[in-house]
């Protein structure tokens, strides 16, 4: 009998268990609400926290609830916006992508530095002295820290900056939330002409520090024939909303802050003269060269 | 004073993770965050507590029977089923809790700090107020460490680390001093 007892006493409590753990789940059973696995389902699962709750589970049970619109999820894009709203019983209204931008183009050769960094390389570490090591308070540092967050791989170093490709951001926001300086920005990915310059320096100070920097000269916001373009803070603001990609504020900025800089610019301006369109290239050329002059005049007085 | 003595020692001369080397796996599992590694902690401290309770009772059916050579087995047995039990219990009566500890509850069933500072109050004899100041005591005494090494790793994230010695063996080299450093409290008591 005595040999029982092991096999009495582990094989009781584990059936003891069983039956308590079996009662419990229907006792304290959850009622989960069906659409919020079928949303979950939905969601591309990433767990990126880029909508602002803590997993897709999170944001699945606010959709559920009605908290959160079908279209919360940016990396799911439209395609999951759909589904979910599908599954909602609603429409999904337009979901326009959002892509993340860099809100700065002084690399190397355009912005000047204030001293030599030679920290650690890391942005947050780098800002911490006295800002960064960039003259200019609002450029990107360049040491890669937003790089280092994209689990996507969207973003690279080029010349000292970092530049987020359109195509393979998915608008998550860690790179935004990482950035020290606070330069990213979710911006339409069907808008082509963006400002890129954070500064809210005044132009003078914007001049003598980097040569792609908004100045504040409002040439933009005057040409803009949507009036789309506001000025605020010494720095030119495009209503994404209103922009319908004409460029003609690309054209006429004289530093070139409004993206795409110059060498697409020049892409454009040969498939304009290609198609016959004479006006707006002659008055391209002549805004391009007085901000080389510029440009070369910086480089003399240093 | 006794109970003081017991909580004490647990928290910082024994500590279960500098000292006996117990539940290292989550100790760098989840200290790289001070956020997580504070959930994990409390997620420890709440099935501590309560697994070294049950396992003081099933203890004493176990010597009934005198088949103490069953306790490993059995005592994994009943931490594992007590963990699945307090995860659905709480789900429903506590979501916020629920929410809170997340997916760090069901980690630690396996987790050889719950086990072993339910075997260690059997072998030290504690009755059951004791054991319980134990078992309080050797659960803060890991959110502790885990807290801690979040704080280190936290500042390790943005520093000069060798390139040989990035992320993993840097952590390990620390917490080696930090064990080092809690040598420091062998002679408090």
């Amino acid at each position: 009998m005595e040999m029982m007892y092991p096999i009495i006493v582990l094989g009781g409590l584990g059936f003891l268990f069983a039956v308590l753990l079996s009662i419990a789940t229907e006792v304290f059973a959850v009622e989960v609400d069906p659409k919020e696995e079928a949303i979950l389902a939905a969601l591309p699962g990433a767990n990126c926290g880029g909508c602002g709750y803590p997993g897709c589970g999170g944001l699945a049970k606010a959709i559920a609830d009605g908290k959160a619109p079908v279209n919360a999820c940016s990396v799911g894009g439209a395609a999951s916006a759909e589904k979910i709203a599908e599954i909602m019983g609603t429409t999904a209204g337009s979901t326009d992508k959002q892509v993340a931008v860099v809100l700065c183009q002084g690399d190397c050769e355009k912005a000047k530095d204030k001293y030599k960094y030679q920290g650690l390389n890391d942005c947050r570490a780098q800002n911490v002295v006295q800002g960064g090591s960039k003259a200019c308070n609002y450029g990107c540092l360049g040491c890669g820290t937003c790089k280092d967050v994209c689990a996507f791989g969207a973003i690279e170093i080029v010349d000292g900056i970092a530049v987020i490709d359109k195509d393979k951001c998915v608008a998550c926001g860690k790179c935004i939330t990482a950035c020290p300086k606070k330069i990213i920005e979710l911006v339409p990915y069907k808008n082509e002409y963006i400002v890129k310059c954070s500064s809210k320096d005044a132009g003078k100070d914007v001049r003598s520090t980097c040569t792609i920097g908004c100045i504040g000269c409002q040439m933009c916001v005057k040409a803009c024939p949507k009036e789309a373009i506001t000025f605020e803070n010494n720095l030119a603001k495009i209503d994404y909303s209103k922009c319908i990609n004409c460029s003609i504020c690309a054209g006429k900025c004289p530093t070139k802050a409004i993206f795409p800089g110059m060498t697409k610019k020049e892409q454009k301006e040969l498939e304009a003269k290609k198609a016959g369109i004479v006006t707006e290239e002659v008055k391209e050329e002549v805004k391009t060269e007085p901000a080389k002059a510029e440009a070369v005049e910086e480089t003399k007085e240093d | 004073m006794e109970l003081g003595k017991i909580l004490l020692s647990t928290i910082l001369v024994n500590n279960y993770i500098f000292a006996r080397f117990l539940g290292i796996c989550p100790f760098f599992g989840v200290s790289s965050k001070m956020e997580t590694s504070i959930g994990m902690g409390a997620a420890v401290t709440f099935v501590v507590t309560i697994s070294s309770i049950i396992t003081y009772f099933i203890q004493m059916l176990l010597d009934k029977f005198s088949i103490g050579y069953l306790q490993t087995i059995v005592f994994i047995l009943v931490i594992a089923a007590l963990v699945q039990f307090v995860e659905v219990a709480m789900k429903k009566i506590s979501p916020t809790l629920y929410n809170a500890l997340g997916v760090y509850l069901p980690l630690i069933t396996t987790n050889c700090v719950v086990l072993g500072v339910a075997i260690l109050n059997i072998q030290e004899k504690y009755t059951l107020i004791q054991t319980t100041v134990n078992a309080i005591g050797a659960s803060l005494g890991f959110t502790l460490a885990l807290v801690l090494m979040a704080g280190i790793r936290e500042k390790l994230v943005i520093a000069d680390v060798p390139e040989a010695l990035e992320g993993f063996p840097i952590a390990l080299v620390s917490a080696g001093l930090m064990s080092i450093a809690f040598l420091g409290f062998s002679g408090l008591i």
